[in-house]
C-alpha cells in the first residue's frame, strides 16, 4: 500500500501482551504514529493489561484507565477541559475494545459522534470477550465458538462500520495489523483532521481466543481481507467511500480453516458463511461505486 | 433577586466560573442546567458545556476533566444520580473535586417527582462529601462553599435539596458578588493532572498494598474535611454575612428535647420549635448539614446532657429505616450518658408534614420509651 511509516517512541517493549498479540502490533503503530503529544483513555480490556500495571507503563504518554462502558465520553471530558485551558494541539485517543465499542461503551460513542467531540475513537476488534476468557460479543461473527457460545454464534457480527458512518464522522476507517502501513496511515489521517469524532476499527486477531498459533496473527489478518470477511475502506463525513483492497480472491474457507473457533463447522456451514460475506461485499462494493474506489 | 432554589445554584455556579460542565436533564434538577446554558448563550458564561446522552456520561467526562486539571460542575438527580453510581465510586478514588447538586427526588419503582432523600443518602458511602441544604439561600451559598471544600481536600462534593418544596418555591436570594467569590475561590491549578508535558496517568491496575494505601489516603482526606468545611463556612460568611455552621442547633439553650434533622424539614421544625417554646416546652432543633462526613465531634457536643432526640427522616431504607437515625445512634454509641433516640420516618414520599404533625410526634416522644426501629410517623 505504499506508505512509508514514521513511528516516534511512544510504546515501549517488555509489555505484558501474549507473545505475537496482534493488540500489541496495533497499539505500536497507533501510538508511534500519534506521538508524544497525546493522551490515551482505555477501558478494561487487554489493552490495559499492555499499558499497565501502575507504577509501570509501556506507553511514553498520560494513560487514563476508565470504566467500560465510559470511553468515548472520558475522552471528551479531557478534550474539553484542554480545550477550555487553550489547548489546541494535544490529541486525544480512547482505545478501546469490541466489547468496550460495539455493546456496552456504544451509547457513550454515539453521542460523542453525535456532539462531534474532537477525539480519535480506534476499537481493537478481537471479535468477543477475550481478556476474560473468550465470551460472545456483539463484535463477534456468525457460527464462531466462544465459551458464552459453545455451538456457535447464531447471529452475524454488528457492522459497526457502517453504523459510524452512518453518524456523518469526518473519518471512518477499517484496519487490521497484517497491512501496518496502512493502519499507521489511517491513524495519520485520523490525526491530521481537526473536530468530529474520527473512527477506527481494527481487527486483531486474538491467538488464544481465535486458537491459531503464536505466529499466525498477521497470516489470519491478511486472509481476513483477502477472503473480504474484513473489507479495508474509508469513508468520509459518511458519504465518501474509499476501498482499500479489492477485488477479493480468497475462499472464506481457507480462513476459517486455520481457526479453532471455526473447527466444528461442517461444509455447509462454511457454505452460508461464504453466502454471508458475498452478500456483504456486494454491499459495500454499491456503496463504493460512484464514490473514488477501485 | 425572587428565584427558585434551583436558579439560586446556577447563580452559584456562574460566580464559580467552572471550565467543563457536562450535564444531563432530569426532572426536578432541569431548571439549574437551563439558567447554566442560558447564561452561556448570554455570555455571561463561558464553560464547555457537554450534552451528554447520560448521567452515566455526563459523570465520566466530569471526572477526566477534573483530572485534566480544570474546575467541573454538574447536577442531576433521583434516577439519573443512581445511574452514577458507579462514577461516583470512581470520581472519589480519582480525588476528583467535582461538584455536584443533586435534587432529592424518590426512586422509582412506582414513579413520583416527590421531594425524598433516599437517592443521595443511598449514595453516603461512595466517597462524596455531602450537604444538606434547607432553603435557595443555603443551596446558594453552599455550592460556593463545596468548590472551596473540594478543591481543598481532593475529594468530590454533592450538594442537595429537595425537589419541588427547594427546587421550585420562589423565595429573595442575596447572590453573592463576582468580587466575593473570585476572592473566595482564588483559580483551580492542581499540580497532578493529565498533561503530555508531565506525564502522569491514572487509574490502572495496582497491588493490593497500593489500593490499601489508596483508601486510607481517602480516610485522611475525609478526616481532614470536618475542620475544613466549618473553615469555608466562616470565611464565606466573613465575605457575605452567611454563615450556617457543619450542624445548626436552633434555640437549644436550656434544651431537654432535640429534634434532628436535614434538609427542607428543618424549616417545618423550627416552627413547631418556637411554637413550643412558646408554650413553655424547652425543645430545639438539631441540624444536620454535613452528613458526610458526619460532623461525630460537633453532634456529640450538641446532644451533651439532652435526655431526648426525636429524628425526623423524609428517606427510608428498607430493613434499617431512617438514614439519620441510624447515623446518630450509631454517633452516639459509648458515649456516657447518651441520649436516648426516637426514630420517626417522617415525610417519606413527600407527603406534606406540618408543624403541629411535628408537635404532636414530639408529645408522643416525650411520652413513650424509644424504639430501636424507626416507626411511621406519616
Amino acid at each position: 500500500m505504499g506508505y512509508q511509516i514514521a513511528e516516534e517512541n511512544v510504546f515501549s517493549s517488555g509489555h505484558s501482551a501474549c507473545p505475537g498479540c496482534s493488540e500489541a502490533l496495533a497499539i505500536r503503530f497507533i501510538l508511534n504514529t500519534l506521538g508524544p503529544d497525546t493522551i490515551a483513555v482505555v477501558p478494561p480490556s487487554c489493552i490495559a493489561i499492555i499499558s499497565g500495571p501502575q507504577p509501570l507503563s509501556s506507553m511514553r504518554i498520560p494513560v487514563y484507565q476508565t470504566t467500560l462502558e465510559a470511553s468515548a465520553a472520558s475522552a471528551a471530558g479531557i478534550k474539553r477541559a484542554l480545550v477550555s485551558k487553550g489547548n489546541d494541539h494535544t490529541t486525544v485517543v480512547a482505545i478501546a475494545g469490541d466489547g468496550g465499542t460495539y455493546d456496552i461503551g456504544f451509547q457513550a460513542l454515539s453521542s460523542a459522534a453525535e456532539r462531534q467531540e474532537d477525539i480519535i475513537y480506534i476499537c481493537l476488534d478481537n471479535e468477543g470477550y477475550m481478556n476474560t476468557g473468550s465470551q460472545k460479543s456483539s463484535a463477534t461473527p456468525s457460527m464462531a465458538y466462544t465459551t458464552s457460545t459453545p455451538a456457535g454464534k447464531l447471529t452475524p457480527k454488528k457492522n459497526i462500520a457502517e453504523i459510524m458512518a452512518a453518524h456523518n464522522i469526518p473519518y471512518m476507517a477499517t484496519a487490521t495489523t497484517g497491512y501496518p502501513d496502512d493502519l499507521a496511515r489511517k491513524v495519520a489521517k485520523a490525526k491530521s483532521i481537526r473536530g468530529g469524532v474520527r473512527f477506527i476499527v481494527v481487527l486483531a486477531p486474538c491467538l488464544d481466543g481465535w486458537g491459531i498459533p503464536d505466529k499466525f496473527g498477521p497470516r489470519t489478518s491478511r486472509l481476513a481481507v483477502e477472503s473480504g470477511v474484513f473489507p479495508l475502506y474509508e469513508v468520509e463525513n459518511g458519504d465518501t467511500y474509499t476501498l482499500n483492497y479489492g477485488p477479493k480472491g480468497v475462499p472464506v474457507a481457507e480462513y476459517t480453516s486455520i481457526q479453532k473457533r471455526y473447527r466444528h463447522l461442517t461444509p455447509a456451514n462454511v457454505t452460508c458463511l461464504q453466502e454471508e460475506v458475498d452478500r456483504n461485499w456486494g454491499r459495500l462494493q454499491a456503496k463504493c461505486f460512484g464514490g473514488r474506489g477501485k | 433577586m425572587l428565584l427558585n432554589g434551583n436558579h439560586a445554584v446556577s447563580y452559584a455556579v456562574k460566580l464559580a466560573r467552572p471550565n467543563v460542565i457536562p450535564v444531563y436533564p432530569i426532572t426536578p434538577q432541569t431548571p439549574i442546567l437551563e439558567r447554566i446554558t442560558e447564561f452561556q448563550a448570554d455570555g455571561e458564561m463561558h464553560a464547555e458545556i457537554m450534552t451528554m446522552e447520560s448521567e452515566h456520561s455526563a459523570m465520566a467526562a466530569a471526572i477526566t476533566a477534573s483530572l485534566t486539571g480544570v474546575r467541573v460542575f454538574t447536577a442531576t438527580a433521583s434516577q439519573g444520580l443512581l445511574l452514577m453510581h458507579e462514577m461516583l465510586h470512581y470520581a472519589a478514588g480519582a480525588r476528583a473535586p467535582i461538584v455536584m447538586f443533586n435534587v432529592n427526588r424518590t426512586l422509582g419503582s412506582p414513579w413520583g417527582f416527590w421531594p425524598d432523600q433516599t437517592d443521595s443518602l443511598a449514595q453516603r458511602d461512595t466517597g462524596w462529601i455531602q450537604y444538606y441544604c434547607e432553603n435557595g439561600q443555603e443551596s446558594h451559598d453552599t455550592t460556593l462553599q463545596a468548590f472551596r471544600v473540594a478543591e481543598q481536600v481532593m475529594l468530590p462534593v454533592m450538594v442537595m435539596h429537595e425537589a419541588f418544596y427547594v427546587s421550585h418555591s420562589l423565595e429573595a436570594i442575596d447572590i453573592a458578588t463576582q468580587e466575593q467569590v473570585d476572592r473566595y475561590l482564588p483559580p483551580f491549578d492542581p499540580p497532578h493532572r493529565l498533561d503530555p508535558e508531565i506525564g502522569e496517568s491514572w487509574g490502572n491496575t495496582v497491588s493490593q498494598v497500593m489500593f490499601n494505601n489508596h483508601r486510607h489516603d481517602m480516610d485522611d482526606a475525609m478526616n481532614r474535611t470536618v475542620a475544613i468545611a466549618r473553615q469555608a463556612d466562616r470565611e464565606l460568611k466573613e465575605l457575605v454575612g452567611r454563615g450556617y455552621g457543619v450542624i445548626e442547633q436552633y434555640r437549644c439553650e436550656d434544651a431537654r428535647f432535640l429534634i434532628a434533622t436535614m434538609g427542607s424539614m428543618a424549616g417545618t421544625a423550627r416552627d413547631a420549635v418556637d411554637e413550643l417554646r412558646s408554650e413553655g416546652l424547652p425543645v430545639g432543633l438539631l441540624k444536620v448539614k454535613l452528613f458526610r462526613p458526619f460532623p461525630l465531634d460537633d453532634v456529640r457536643e450538641a446532644v451533651t446532657g439532652i435526655p431526648k432526640i426525636m429524628v425526623l427522616d423524609r428517606n427510608f431504607a428498607p430493613g434499617t429505616g431512617g438514614f439519620l437515625f441510624q447515623e446518630l445512634k450509631s454517633a452516639l454509641y459509648g458515649m456516657e450518658s447518651a441520649p436516648e433516640i426516637h426514630g420517626y420516618l417522617a415525610g417519606v414520599g413527600g407527603t406534606n408534614i406540618s408543624p403541629a404533625d411535628i408537635k404532636k410526634m414530639v408529645t408522643c416522644a416525650m411520652a413513650e420509651k424509644p424504639s430501636a426501629n424507626s416507626v411511621w410517623k406519616g
